[in-house]
């Protein structure tokens, strides 16, 4: 470049009187977040209906249709909600990883571990059929937990002992979990050929609202189980854990600089281990609650991707575990919709755009713009 | 002298980051053929002034005038076609690549085919003239600090730079490497180049400069003062702005029983070298025992091995009788180890989460801030306010996530975490790297209060003088081996001795 060039400024660019500057906060407000994560979903709506419109559809129309799929009616918000309790649970086990910066993407294979290791109390005859619901439910309950945590602690395990990447060994593990069930499902428990197992007796069923109707006939017809109230309280739990216990705290520390936590004296090698269980068990325990809740007994298409869901959800919720129950409640919504305008492929495009405006509307929090004046 | 003699001229400059206003209407001189130190503490502005005039930073106002011509620069490369070209504190050069190789990155010539025997002849030519001894053929990974900075220089020469802005360049050097440094850049002088000296340290602008220009918050506080016409005095108080006492009263006391003993200690770094060899060390109770070294001479691996940190390969370590090496790190925490790390960001503190997250790091464990397995925030919230207090930690409030606070403040936050627990053995790792003057004292005076109340110290520091002003008794580590022991605070024996000079009178436990 010449001396000439230098003087004269930069020759390719546009001489507005104005400049925009990026400049990093320095303080993040605490209304801020919400305000941008509302902000994105209005934008992500609008560029949805624009695009909409563009192929001739009317916008207006179509996310009416969608609301009213998703919360328009007790009936359908309450699939909406039976659609949101596993993405719960997934997306707090995704949570609980990500805080430590373990990167859990096997929460696929830990519901469907979770979901096997339920059928295989009642299915196996652990318990027996004619035992009390609640004995049942809680062994089922039980089995999922540890199937689930099993399914975590292999990837824990490895990567603590071994330092194998657990994106690797967690994906993997998703594949043969559902070959797993498969082999149960086509072989050991196949009911007439079919490649599922038998209906569960009805004590291992969740209780759902239906079941007091009639008591109160308002509830007839809803869907919505027990699970939700397993998820509840499991956010809860993980939102206690991680931000008021002395684990929770080495989770944080140890997610956020692990040699500093080393530094604290702090078990790294342990804390993998017992986090990677950790969400397995929440993952294995949204399994559970699906067969037990929904399905009512091990088939092969339980999870339409809970797991992965999960990881999205996890983010969108900042892995604020108490902030995932409503995110997935907006997915479960959105997937329900899904179902009652499948053809058009509305309701996946709208998912898309909300999910690309909330995270590109992280730059926004981490910095702001600002229009200089130029000299 | 005549205003033409100026070869460079900064006028009213202002340049203003996100909350701070780093220069503030600033003008700066340089003349032709002079070495003009650039004097100030952290965060005064000097480097970012620089910055601006090699190009790198744009400034909100002012003007440059290069050899009586008004300019303006886009990019760095812009300043080096002018002649003006910075060294940073953190290299840019590419360790697997040779010296040749490093210094023609990024220029046209040669184009195509590199024949760089050619090229290496002609480096060697240039740093003979210049006084600075390498080999082209070297891979930049195998040579020391002190030699990739004379490639950095190169890399300027050889783009025809005739103003050489030096960031901080002693820094990372040990006294002799200084002292060989100082004699290039008076060599560079002889042959016309003019030189801008960055630092923070009074002595070095004193001995090197011709004139010295002091900045403070981003304002000049004096513009090119001759060093025969002022003092170390008056410059630190036109640095900070206060009167600044040299000398830390230090009360004499009689060292008690030994905390610590290191019996045959071997190490290996993170490559898996040998990095410390049969250490034996013995420190008491009361006493300040510093460790000098040029830097990556076992220095971190000691600190390492005895806070449990990195595995020794052979021997004991005691802290009060009590065997801690190889347990974890939790062992000597509990036993009352505390640790002043030397990588403050990344070992010391955890950036995202906040001062309270941070200061009960150590103690969370302990009522009362456990409370069965859960953490009392109140009582971790009170302890952090307490001591945001009483360590005079500048924040907004103890939320503050820690990535926020300045140098100073964060080595506040480290300190007051790992003082308050009342250590009976405190490693200190350059405690005071890279603090402002002010800050200085105050840690330096943190450290004597803690010796006062009987605790072991082991102060690892570059700085000879803080060495010599602070310990009861001085060693020397080169090459990962205990080169002396009770070494007589004399600048030039422990200079030697750091660089290896007299590896075979191996301690001087006699002379103590």
């Amino acid at each position: 470049m010449s001396s000439e060039s230098a003087k004269s400024g930069s020759p390719g660019r546009l001489n507005l009187p104005f400049e925009l500057q990026v400049e990093p906060r320095l303080n993040i407000p605490a209304w801020l977040g919400p305000l941008v994560s509302v902000v994105a979903i209005v934008l992500a709506l609008l560029l949805g209906a624009f695009v909409l419109a563009l192929v001739g559809g009317d916008p207006i129309r179509a996310y009416a249709h969608i609301a009213g799929a998703a919360f328009g009616s007790l009936g359908v918000f309450s699939d909406t909600l039976v659609k949101a309790t596993p993405l719960i649970l997934t997306g707090l086990a995704c949570s609980v990883a990500f805080r430590m910066k373990l990167w859990n993407i096997g929460a696929e294979g830990q519901f469907f571990m979770g979901a096997l290791g339920a059928s295989i109390v009642v299915l196996a005859g652990i318990v027996p059929e004619n035992a009390p619901r609640v004995a049942t439910i809680t062994a089922m309950l039980v089995a999922g937990v540890i199937f689930g945590a099993a399914w975590g602690f292999v990837p824990g395990w490895l990567k603590a002992r071994l330092r194998v990447n657990e994106i690797i060994t967690t994906l993997m593990l998703n594949y043969i979990a559902i070959a797993l069930v498969n082999y149960f499902i086509f072989g050991v428990w196949s009911e007439g050929g079919f490649q599922m197992t038998r209906t569960f007796q009805k004590a291992a069923w969740l209780p759902r609202l239906s079941d007091l109707a009639e008591q109160f006939p308002i509830l007839r017809g809803l869907t919505t189980h027990f699970g939700l109230v397993f998820a509840a309280i499991a956010a809860v739990i993980v939102w206690y854990i991680l931000y008021r216990s002395l684990w929770g705290y080495e989770i944080r520390l140890i997610g956020d600089n692990a040699r500093a936590a080393e530094y604290a004296g702090i078990n790294i090698t342990r804390n993998t281990v017992l986090v990677m269980m950790f969400s397995g068990a929440l993952a294995g325990l949204g399994g559970m609650s699906e067969i037990a809740g929904v399905v009512h007994r091990l088939q092969g298409s339980i999870s339409p991707g809970y797991g992965f869901t999960g990881i999205i959800i996890a983010w969108l919720a900042k892995l604020n575990p108490l902030v995932v129950v409503p995110v997935s409640v907006l997915f479960g919504g959105l997937i329900l919709a899904g179902r009652e305008i499948q053809p058009a492929g509305v309701p996946r495009l709208i998912q898309g755009i909300i999910l690309f405006m909330l995270i590109a509307s992280e730059v926004s929090l981490r910095y702001r713009l600002r229009f200089v004046r130029r000299r | 002298m005549a205003e033409t003699d100026n070869l460079v001229e900064m006028r009213g400059i202002v340049k203003r980051f996100p909350g701070v206003l780093a220069n503030d209407q600033v003008d700066f001189e340089l003349r032709r053929g002079e070495i003009h130190a650039l004097l100030g503490e952290n965060g005064a502005g000097k480097s970012t002034l620089m910055s601006v005039l090699a190009g790198l930073y744009k400034p909100e106002a002012g003007t440059i005038v290069v050899r009586g011509e008004p300019v303006s620069f886009n990019s760095p490369r812009d300043a080096i076609a002018l002649g003006l070209g910075m060294i940073h504190q953190h290299f840019t050069l590419i360790d697997s690549h040779t010296v040749t190789e490093n210094i023609l990155l990024g220029l046209d010539d040669p184009r195509f085919l590199m024949r760089l025997s050619r090229y290496d002849k002609r480096m060697a030519e240039m740093g003979e003239r210049f006084g600075l001894q390498i080999t082209p053929q070297a891979k930049i990974w195998q040579l020391s600090v002190g030699e990739q900075q004379r490639v950095e220089i190169l890399k300027m020469l050889y783009r025809g730079v005739q103003v050489l802005i030096m960031d901080e360049p002693t820094s990372v050097l040990a006294p002799q490497e200084i002292e060989e440094l100082f004699k290039t850049l008076r060599s560079m002088v002889d042959q016309g180049k003019s030189i801008v000296f960055i630092s923070h340290k009074l002595h070095e602008a004193m001995s090197i400069a011709d004139r010295i220009s002091v900045l403070r918050h981003g304002k000049v506080t004096a513009a090119g003062i001759k060093p025969e016409a002022t003092s170390k005095a008056e410059l630190a108080n036109l640095m900070v702005g206060r009167k600044v006492l040299f000398e830390v009263e230090k009360k004499p006391r009689q060292p008690g029983d030994v905390v610590l003993e290191l019996h045959g200690v071997s190490a290996d770094n993170d490559k898996g070298r040998p990095a410390l060899l049969n250490i034996e060390l013995e420190l008491r109770s009361g006493e300040i025992l510093g460790l000098a070294g040029v830097a990556g001479n076992g220095q971190t691996e000691l600190g390492e091995v005895i806070t449990g940190l990195r595995r020794c390969t052979s021997g004991k370590i005691l802290v009060n009788g009590k065997d801690v090496a190889n347990r974890s790190a939790r062992i000597p925490i509990e036993y009352g180890v505390a640790h002043i790390p030397e990588d403050r960001t990344h070992v010391g503190t955890a950036p995202n989460l906040s001062i309270t997250d941070n200061v009960i790091m150590k103690g969370y464990r302990d009522p009362p801030l456990a409370r069965g397995i859960s953490l009392d925030r109140n009582a971790a919230r009170e302890k952090a306010e307490r001591l945001k207090d009483e360590y005079t930690i500048l924040a907004p409030s103890v939320e503050t996530p820690v990535r926020l606070l300045s140098g100073g403040n964060l080595q506040r936050v480290i300190l007051a975490r790992e003082l308050s627990g009342k250590p009976t053995l405190l490693i200190a790792m350059q405690p005071t790297r890279g603090l402002d003057v002010g800050a200085i004292e105050g840690v330096q005076r943190l450290l004597l209060e803690q010796r006062e109340a009987g605790a072991a110290i082991l102060l690892v520091s570059e700085e000879l003088e803080e060495i010599f002003m602070l310990s009861d008794r001085i060693a020397v580590i080169y090459e990962g081996e205990i080169v002396g022991d009770g070494v007589e605070p004399n600048a030039e024996r422990v200079g030697l001795l750091m660089t290896g000079g007299e590896r075979s009178r191996k301690s001087e436990r006699a002379a103590r």
